[in-house]
């Protein structure tokens, strides 16, 4: 029993540690924000560089064949620096569904273009009618001859902007809140038929609404079986909530710590403002709730990810639960920053915005709530009176 | 990361699952039903039957005692795993005062004459021990104590009172903080840490009854009560220093992550069989909604108290982020023990097995939750109350 890395582990870590050290410190992640790309393409050559685009990639294909603990570990860093390089979208979630669904000649053509940071795909999946369903496709792929042509419209996709290639999901077959009959298609991001409308979020990452008109795609570049995707769906974007949850943990680390030292180090009535047991027992529950957050994630990294059920389960307990513990942190660490909690100027409320918007991505509290009941709560149990509730 | 348990550690946990499995005395289970359905409370006998058993095996009555004290010598994971199987069994707890808090102190601080007589009974359960901390005037505030032991000639004079101790109408002994010299520089370097008989006379213990109806605390006076000075541990007026010593190993296992789980299944189970709305209360999606929500918080707690045994048996730890886990725990009894009584209805009204009625009504597994949420309001205010361990965090972990 053992919650430690490994010495590759503790590497990986000490990397992502000092890249957002030196190479992403407030100001030029402030910098980076206010360009018009709203990123730093450098910046992903330096992940190709440092091998942080294969992490999660089979070792076959140029990657490191790392684990949930290794995306972990990726994502808590950057989530620390505020990283706005489209890391999960493109390397954890579309990257996830190339090395589930894709076909040999796909991986080899795409994956190692992927890792040397050539090529980015992102997925796009979400409509604006779908909210958190992942079956809840309208958009539509219709064999013309030896190609589909692919009418829909995407929502909020994360990191499109930056991408070279999307994958969309798009309806082959069924109603459009069937499980069967999603298909997804990798298309080059240039192709007629997509227009993109990109704006900034309001935590300062890029994403896009997607308008695809009569895109030609041909039967090629469908990726996984036909109308049979929605379960790698499913898993992927599980996989990519747990890893999000990662990134939250390591912004509420700052978030805690960092109100931590402000309140040490605001003075008001002539003592730190941490003087006060009112300021300090709020310090105690944040770190309380920042602790159950760490530990459910790693409930979730060290659950059983290939058993689907547990995989489900694993996603929708930690999501919830370090949902709540964001917005308990998140909105404690303001207030105690009063108003240098409010201001655009201070560090603290960028952290607050991102930890908040990663509490919707995927599904929120109530959705995942909902999802984890569903998973756990269906069965009526019976009563073994030698079972007792004898707690005192 | 590796989270599974090693084979030793697995072979341990299948043994004690074995031993609990065929010595788990049945008159003590059979006790353990009635007070379910009754509200009757367990006599001594039964408060000790399984720690007497236990006693008898390899000293697994003492898991954290060293083994040259008779105890089971435990690593800290299979101390996990021993407390895992016996909330998974059910077991009767052991009682903590004699296990827990007097006996590390002293196999620590004590004499060899006093580890000599007080060891073996505390192993063997065959002596019963009470706690004399709190005072009507020092409840948080424990250093400001009052009852004071004046010494003359080979023993001291002890007067005062002591309360909230806890099942004192069953002691034998009674371990206790007293005053030896009012008149030093601070509070805590005044105090000393006594061994006390509870048949000597002069002592006195009159119940408290709790809101549930129950009888588990008391007040101790004592008038004039003469004690031996070898039954002063360690030095004169250095008993804060013990105190505190006893107050880390208080808070081991003080998660309960096991046990509340387990009374989550019986709710689960309750829930089955209480309708709402024309169907099992356990498909109404408001009942179901706060059982995940307990269910969250106690997987989280879970993995908190895991990585704090991980610490553990990596020799850093537990340090200050016990005080963590006793309020999580806590409050996580709190929500079971409150929706237990939410799943029965109407039938949380009924107080059972008192002396105005013995008449029994309703489901069986409806008896006393209403008592056991009640009860367990405790919990957030023993053992250093959920405030103070507040206070506890912010000054040894966040440094405020």
């Amino acid at each position: 029993m053992n919650f430690d890395y490994t010495e590759e582990q503790t590497l990986l870590e000490n990397m992502v540690t000092s890249f957002v050290r030196d190479d992403y410190d407030w100001d030029t992640r402030c910098s980076i924000v206010k360009t018009e790309e709203g990123w730093k393409e450098e910046n992903w050559k330096k992940f190709a560089e440092l091998g942080l685009l294969g992490v999660p990639f089979e070792e076959d294909h140029g990657g490191l064949g790392g684990e949930a603990t290794d995306i972990m570990i990726v994502m808590e860093q950057f989530g620390k620096g505020l990283v706005v390089e489209p890391y999960m979208p493109s390397i954890i979630l579309a990257g996830g569904l190339i090395s589930k669904l894709g076909s040999a000649d796909q991986k080899n053509s795409i994956i190692p273009e992927i890792i040397s940071g050539n090529r980015r795909y992102v997925f796009a999946y979400a409509e604006p009618q779908s909210r958190f369903d992942l079956f809840d496709v309208k958009c539509t792929a219709n064999l013309d001859g030896d190609n589909y042509i692919i009418n829909g419209f995407k929502s909020v996709v994360f990191g499109a902007g930056m991408a070279t290639h999307l994958i969309i999901s798009a309806r082959t077959d069924g109603d459009q809140r069937s499980k069967s009959g999603i298909t997804l298609f990798l298309v080059d991001i240039k192709s007629d038929g997509i227009t993109l409308q990109n704006y900034p979020t309001i935590d300062e990452y890029r994403a896009s609404e997607v308008v695809i008109e009569n895109l030609s795609v041909s039967k090629e570049n469908i990726l996984g079986e036909l109308g049979n995707s929605y379960e790698a769906i499913e898993e992927q974007v599980d996989l990519s909530t747990i890893a999000i949850c990662s990134e939250a943990v390591g912004i509420l680390q700052v978030l805690k710590d960092s109100t931590n030292d402000y309140c040490k180090n605001r003075k008001q009535f002539g003592q730190p403002i941490s003087a006060n047991q009112a300021i300090q027992h709020r310090l105690v529950d944040m770190m309380i709730e920042y602790e159950q957050a760490k530990s459910i994630l790693y409930m979730a990294i060290t659950a059983d990810l290939s058993n689907p059920d547990e995989r489900r389960k694993a996603a929708s307990a930690a999501k919830a639960r370090i949902g709540k513990a964001i917005k308990f942190v998140g909105e404690n660490a303001i207030q105690l920053h009063g108003g240098m909690g409010v201001v655009d100027e201070y560090m603290i409320s960028h952290f607050f915005k991102r930890a908040t918007m990663i509490g919707i991505l995927f599904g929120n509290v109530d959705f995942h709530m909902k999802r984890y009941i569903d998973l756990t709560q269906s069965n009526i149990q019976s009563i073994n009176e030698d079972d007792g509730i004898n707690l005192s | 990361m590796d989270t599974a348990f090693s084979s030793e550690d697995l072979k341990f946990q299948s043994d004690v699952r074995q031993f609990i499995s065929n010595n788990y005395p049945k008159e003590l289970k059979d006790s353990i039903g009635t007070k379910r359905k009754t509200g009757k409370e367990l006599s001594r006998e039964d408060l000790m039957s399984w720690h007497k058993i236990l006693g008898k095996h390899n000293g697994w009555s003492a898991p954290g005692w060293p083994k040259q004290y008779g105890g089971a010598e435990f690593s800290p994971t299979q101390k996990y795993i021993f407390e895992q199987e016996c909330a998974r069994a059910e077991c009767q707890y052991i009682m903590p005062f004699g296990v827990n808090m007097v006996g590390p102190v002293i196999y620590t601080f004590g004499n060899d004459e006093q580890k000599a007589k007080h060891l073996p009974g505390i192993l063997s359960g065959d002596v019963f021990w009470c706690q004399g901390y709190s005072e009507p005037g020092s409840g948080s505030d424990l250093a400001s104590l009052k009852t004071s032991a004046v010494k003359e000639g080979d023993h001291y004079v002890v007067n005062g009172q002591k309360t909230w101790t806890t099942l004192a109408q069953h002691a034998d002994w009674i371990f206790c903080l007293v005053r030896t010299n009012p008149d030093a520089e601070k509070p805590q370097q005044g105090i000393s840490f006594l061994l006390i008989d509870m048949k000597t006379p002069g002592i006195t213990v009159r119940p408290i009854k709790l809101m549930d109806g129950s009888h588990e605390v008391n007040e101790t006076w004592f008038d004039n009560v003469k004690v031996p000075v070898e039954n002063l541990i360690g030095q004169e007026n250095m008993g804060w220093t013990y105190a505190k010593f006893l107050l880390a190993h208080e808070r081991s296992g003080i998660a309960g992550v096991a046990r509340s789980k387990k009374a989550l299944e019986r709710i689960k189970q309750i829930a089955s069989a209480e309708m709402s709305y024309g169907e099992p209360l356990i498909q109404d999606p408001a009942f179901k909604s706060k059982i995940a929500n307990a269910e969250l918080e106690l997987s989280s707690l879970e993995y908190t108290e895991l990585r704090t045994l991980a610490k553990d048996s990596a020799g850093k730890g537990p340090g200050p982020e016990s005080s963590l886990l006793k309020i999580k725990g806590t409050d996580i009894q709190q929500m079971v023990t409150e929706l237990a009584m939410e799943a029965v209805g109407y039938y949380a009204n009924p107080h059972l097995g008192t002396t105005l009625s013995n008449e029994y009504v309703g489901p069986d597994y409806a008896t006393n939750l209403s008592g056991s949420y009640f009860n367990f309001r405790k919990a957030s205010i023993y053992g250093g109350s959920n405030e103070i361990q507040r206070n506890i965090i912010a000054k040894m972990v966040l440094g405020l």
